[in-house]
């Protein structure tokens, strides 16, 4: 089975906005949530995520013909976990207070199914040079999701961007955005945002005309048509 | 079908419409404006207590409910007066000093998150207003839990009202401690007059319980709330702190302070009987109004927090499926419940 054939250009695009990995395919979400209260940690770990995928990747490809199908999953966790650990160490020597505060996280990219899901459905089955490219998408994509997510959450949670004060002294911090709760509803609101967008260009069911003047609308009250209550009729709306 | 009807069909006199064909004179938009009605006396009270404040805290975090609804429910979901009802009772339970930003931002988020992403009026699972109370009192714990005291009279502010958005103003109110406050970290009681009539510190519809149960004594003879609900909380309350108070009178309070301080009066009669968020079986609100009875007391005599209404009944809210399934009643001449 030959793969569909995809345009270089498409296969670098795809990852970062149309197949986002967070924002459209729900993959690391983990990281997502647990690492973005503030912008620098999300920078910090979406650009770590994205030299893992981006090395992983280029050594797949390059093995691919090596690595027996029985055992790919374990030969494919075994160059992540190569790359994770240099990645662990550069983070250690180069920005100790941030390797700090992502603690186990940096770790734990290796079970990034992200990452996995690349080398397993593109990075395996492709030359090189287009593994390479969907990974540079793909890790984009994942850097710009994380960055979104740290900037809502720095802004109201600590008034700041990249530690520095937007709102002066007498800013109210909203303390929920940077403790896990904050991670949930800020994750949430993007995904919101973004099936909304895909909705929208979707056209919109209009009220079909019967003869004998019924009007059947479809979804009429939407699901807050149903009585409200206990025993309780709604007034009817047509 | 008959020519004649067919004819009479096609001439537009008769109309083809579903059932139920039988409607009783009940309708969300009378019931709904039935409860803001009962709630006007507790926020006169609020306003007397606490001065212009407490009105704009209400109008704010009403503007804020209402607001959304209007932008994201759909199909004229506003009109059936559920959205205002949300905002009155969180701006109830907050205090009067809190930022205008904030009660607006609570109510938006109460409806926003705790109502329209279910699905809008009877699809939600928690009270909106308390979940726009527990994002604001997590997300804002300092300015949620400044009480002004109150009978400062009308031209005081009472706080940081009119902070910018996302500021705090850095107003001088003069603040106290609510009674619930005092018992936990100074062990110090409040008379129970006080308590009764609501001359005491707190959030702007914690005060008088007289009022509240006024109110909700007539929504229970009107039938708008099923009064097992008010009735089993407040007796376990009673109940579970008496026993307690008669172990150890020194430690903890006994139950005429337990039933009339904090939020158990507005939680109980306005809060846990929401009719969407609370069992439709009797056997159900007797189960569901003890349960949030027992984790009162619990959370208030061994919890962190002073008060727990509001996470007893979000807690219980989320019970509420298992508990109308726990409690189906036997089909009739069967021996065997009703299948849900």
């Amino acid at each position: 089975m030959s793969p569909r054939v995809t345009t270089p250009s498409e296969d670098f695009l795809r990852g970062v906005w149309r197949e986002n990995p967070v924002l459209v395919q729900l993959l690391g979400l983990c990281p997502a949530l647990a690492v973005t209260n503030t912008v620098a940690n999300s920078l910090a770990m979406g650009i770590a995520t994205f030299f893992v995928l981006t090395g992983s990747s280029l050594l797949v490809s390059l093995l691919k013909s090596w690595i027996p199908k029985e055992v790919r999953i374990s030969a494919y966790i075994l160059i992540i976990a190569t790359f994770v650990t240099m990645a662990d160490m550069l983070l250690a020597a180069l920005v100790p207070d941030i390797h700090k505060a992502l603690g186990a996280f940096i770790a734990l990219i290796v079970v990034n199914c992200m990452i996995l899901g690349r080398q397993e459905a593109f990075a395996s089955k492709r030359p090189v040079g287009r593994a390479l490219l969907d990974a540079f998408g793909t890790g984009l994509g994942f850097i710009v999701a994380l960055f979104m997510m740290g900037t809502v959450r720095e802004v109201l949670g600590n008034g700041s961007f990249l530690g520095v004060p937007l709102f002066g002294d007498a800013f109210e911090p909203w303390i929920i955005m940077i403790l896990p709760p904050g991670g949930f509803f800020t994750l949430g609101l993007l995904l919101l945002v973004f099936a909304w967008w895909e909705e929208r260009k979707d056209v919109p069911v209009h009220p079909r005309h019967w003869p004998h003047g019924v009007t059947v609308t479809v979804d009429a009250g939407g699901p807050g048509g149903s009585p409200a209550g206990a025993g309780v009729n709604a007034p009817r709306s047509d | 079908m008959s020519a004649r009807l067919e004819a009479a069909l096609h001439a537009g006199r008769l109309e083809l419409v579903a059932s139920p064909h039988l409607k009783g004179p009940q309708s969300t938009v009378r019931i709904m404006w039935t409860v803001v009605a009962t709630l006007v006396p507790v926020v006169a009270m609020a306003a007397w207590s606490f001065g212009l404040s407490a009105l704009l805290v209400i109008a704010a975090a009403t503007l804020g409910a209402v607001g959304t609804e209007r932008l994201f429910g759909q199909g004229g979901s506003l009109a059936d007066g559920s959205a205002a009802l949300t905002g009155l009772l969180l701006g109830l339970t907050l205090p009067a000093g809190v930022p205008l930003w904030m009660a607006l931002l609570g109510g938006a988020f109460g409806i926003g998150f705790g109502k329209l992403l279910f699905g809008g009026l009877g699809q939600n699972v928690f009270n909106p207003a308390l979940v726009g109370r527990a994002f604001l009192q997590a997300a804002f714990p300092i300015a949620l839990t400044t009480w002004p005291i109150p009978g400062q009279g009308w031209s005081r502010w009472a706080g940081d009202t009119f902070a910018l958005p996302l500021l705090s103003g850095g107003a001088d109110a003069v603040t106290g401690a609510t009674p619930l406050g005092l018992m936990k970290f100074e062990e110090v009681s409040t008379p129970f007059r006080e308590l009764f009539l609501g001359t005491t510190g707190g959030s702007l519809g914690e005060t008088s319980a007289l009022l509240i149960l006024l109110g909700g004594a007539y929504l229970a003879y009107r039938n708008y709330l099923n009064w097992r609900i008010p009735v089993s909380i407040l007796a376990v309350v009673a109940g579970l702190s008496s026993a307690i108070h008669a172990v150890d009178p020194a430690g903890f309070p006994g139950a005429p302070f337990m039933l009339f301080s904090g939020g158990l009066m507005l939680g109980a009669v306005y809060m846990a009987t929401d009719m969407v968020t609370s069992p439709v079986t009797n056997a159900g609100a007797w189960l569901y109004g003890a349960g949030i009875g027992a984790l009162v007391v619990l959370i208030r005599l061994w919890g962190g927090l002073p008060e727990g209404v509001m996470y007893a009944i979000l807690l219980m809210n989320a019970l509420v499926p298992f508990i109308d399934r726990a409690t189906q009643p036997r089909v009739f001449g069967t021996g065997r419940r009703a299948a849900t």
